[in-house]
């Protein structure tokens, strides 16, 4: 099953029912595949909208009523969509947002690229918010947080991102979903359905009063710092005797464990550290290798973002070198392990 | 004693803040009116706009979601797709629905969506203090059009329910005005006519209203009247533009 119809499958399986979308290479396959899926669904919406800012409007239309709706686009419409993803994280709104990114600047290309990292663990759109961000790096792994980002969106009432990459989407790999998996429920006392037998709701954003903006914005802020304590999700590989640490999540990382393997034929003693969500940042795990080890390797399909992170994290401790292949090239793993180990070797010189 | 006039169930107990003469107070109170007599209080789902008219949820007692500009129709979309058995609802002005939401409009529209746009057209961009907007008449002055709207400068006002009416997926499209009683009678049928539509499944529905804004025309509420009864009908003509029967 290629990565897109895998997200769509595991959507749905998660309880979604409504889909708002506008094509965009290289995530079409999902919303293809909603278009023939959601017919089967009890209550299922499709929508191919006319642009992606009125599929991410409908999503907060559909969320607003309490169905679990998502949307999904690449870099471009990512972009587009930033204004309701803004609205849907003021609204405490639950929504998932698939990001099968591309490279870019601007139009870019149809390749994968990881150039949409700030974006995505920055908020994105305007106004001092987050947005949890989950970094599959296999088609299994995609499904799975597809369904854990509705869970997640549902517990914290947020908007929740899947950071792919057009490899991601494109890619055929076997995968394997729950049998008889039923979705969790979850309190939906904020939703509107017509103020029958109860006070009018009202979900709204605006906020006059500078104190009570305030309050909302440090209300939020709690909020990110709950989900910054409990959702913190990485996966190490041949950390414990590593001298060297690639950092990398997504696409990149599996080219790192390629690399790895490559490395550690030979003898180099080189682990990896996949953040699965880039927000929250795994920084802690860094700073507990950090303890055992100096030399960390960030690799990213992008001229540097998720390096930010690492340095934030590493609070000026251990050295960090990087390499970066934007605009769309996928670099393989033996071109990083040439890399690697020159780096590694001129540590060890160091010693 | 006989009582003849109330505050509607649907409105809260909070006197209007609009400026004195403005439309916005008159026309929440007919949608109130309208969603009392058909008993749709509990049934009523209401997209609220950004520009004035997004203050209606200080004043009606009815779940209301805000809308980013623009995209009221889509996000109306969004509920009614999930709850085809709600009366949904978008309140929006000329800017909102004739220029930053035009696509999300127009689209709603030709999807035949089972909505109804209450359209406020007061000619001016009235929260952000009375800039151009894309119904402004030629030759009407404005913060951005100083020496008056020019077709070769800054293009034609655009007449939404006409270019509605074209689409297949509009079902009833009707422009009125609330500048006096026998005009705000008849917006307050075309308003009830429109929730017919949506229940009976025809098709989108608009009520497109003329609403005085003196404030940014600088002129007095009963200039302001006059103005729109005089001069904007002109451009605007009243009437029913569009029915399916």
């Amino acid at each position: 099953m290629n990565g897109n119809s895998a997200a769509a499958e595991a959507a749905v399986l998660a309880g979604c029912t409504c889909y708002f979308g506008y094509p965009i290479t290289p995530q079409n396959e999902l919303g293809e595949y909603m278009a023939r899926r959601l017919t089967e669904v009890p209550g299922g919406v499709f929508i191919q909208s006319e642009s992606e800012i009125a599929a991410i409007n409908m999503v907060l239309g559909a969320a607003v009523t309490g169905a679990r709706a998502m949307t999904s686009s690449s870099s471009p419409g990512i972009s587009l969509k930033q204004e309701g993803i803004s609205y849907l994280a003021a609204d405490e709104l639950p929504a998932v947002i698939v990001n099968m990114s591309r490279g870019g600047p601007g139009m870019g290309n149809i390749s994968p690229a990881q150039s949409d990292y700030f974006q995505a663990t920055r908020g994105g759109g305007h106004g001092d918010y987050r947005t949890i961000v989950l970094a599959p790096a296999s088609v299994q792994e995609l499904a799975d947080l597809v369904m854990l980002a509705f869970d997640l969106a549902d517990e914290y009432r947020n908007p929740v991102m899947v950071l792919g990459d057009g490899m991601l989407g494109q890619m055929m790999e076997p995968v394997s979903f729950p049998e008889g998996y039923v979705p969790r429920e979850y309190p939906k006392d904020y939703i509107l359905t017509g103020a029958k037998g109860r006070p009018s709701r009202m979900v709204r954003s605006l906020l006059f009063d500078v104190k009570e903006n305030e309050e909302k914005n440090w209300k939020l802020f709690r909020k990110y710092q709950r989900i910054q304590a409990t959702e913190v999700r990485y996966e190490t590989f041949l950390l414990d005797d590593a001298e060297l640490a690639i950092v990398a999540y997504g696409t990149s990382a599996r080219i790192a464990k390629g690399a790895i393997k490559r490395l550690r034929q030979e003898g180099l003693k080189v682990g990896l550290i996949r953040p699965i969500t880039v927000w929250p940042f795994p920084e802690k795990i860094i700073q507990e290798t950090a303890k055992q080890m100096s030399e960390f390797f960030v690799f990213e399909m992008n001229t540097g973002q998720m390096i930010e992170d690492v340095r934030l994290a590493l609070q000026g401790r251990g050295r960090i070198h990087f390499y970066g292949r934007p605009g769309g090239v996928i670099p393989t793993p033996v071109e990083l392990s040439r890399i690697v180990s020159r780096h590694y070797y001129q540590a060890r010189g160091r010693k | 004693m006989k009582k003849v006039y109330a505050r509607p169930a649907s409105l809260k107990e909070a006197p209007f803040h609009y400026c004195p003469g403005c439309g916005h107070g008159i026309i929440h109170r007919l949608l109130a009116e309208v969603v009392d007599e058909m008993e749709l209080r509990e049934k009523t789902i209401l997209v609220a706009p950004a520009g004035c008219g997004m203050l209606i949820y200080n004043y009606w007692d009815i779940d209301i979601v805000e809308s980013a500009h623009g995209r009221g129709a889509a996000v109306a979309t969004g509920i009614k797709r999930v709850r085809p058995e709600n009366l949904v609802l978008s309140y929006q002005g000329d800017g909102d629905l004739a220029a930053i939401g035009t696509a999300e409009g127009f689209h709603a529209a030709n999807r035949g969506e089972l909505i109804t746009i209450i359209f406020v057209n007061n000619g001016v961009y009235g929260m952000t203090g009375g800039q151009m907007a894309p119904t402004t008449l030629l030759k009407q002055v404005t913060t951005t059009s100083p020496f008056g709207r020019t077709a070769a400068r800054e293009g034609y006002p655009i007449k939404m329910c006409e270019v509605l009416s074209v689409l297949d997926g509009t079902s009833y499209l009707e422009r009125v005005a609330v500048t006096k009683p026998a005009e705000i009678i008849k917006a307050k049928k075309a308003i009830a006519k429109a929730f017919q539509h949506q229940f009976n499944k025809t098709g989108f529905s608009l009520v497109e209203i003329l609403s005085p804004c003196p404030t940014n025309w600088k002129m007095s509420p009963l200039e302001a009247c006059r103005w729109v009864d005089d001069v904007m009908v002109k451009e605007f003509p009243l009437g029913v533009i569009k029915e399916r029967k």
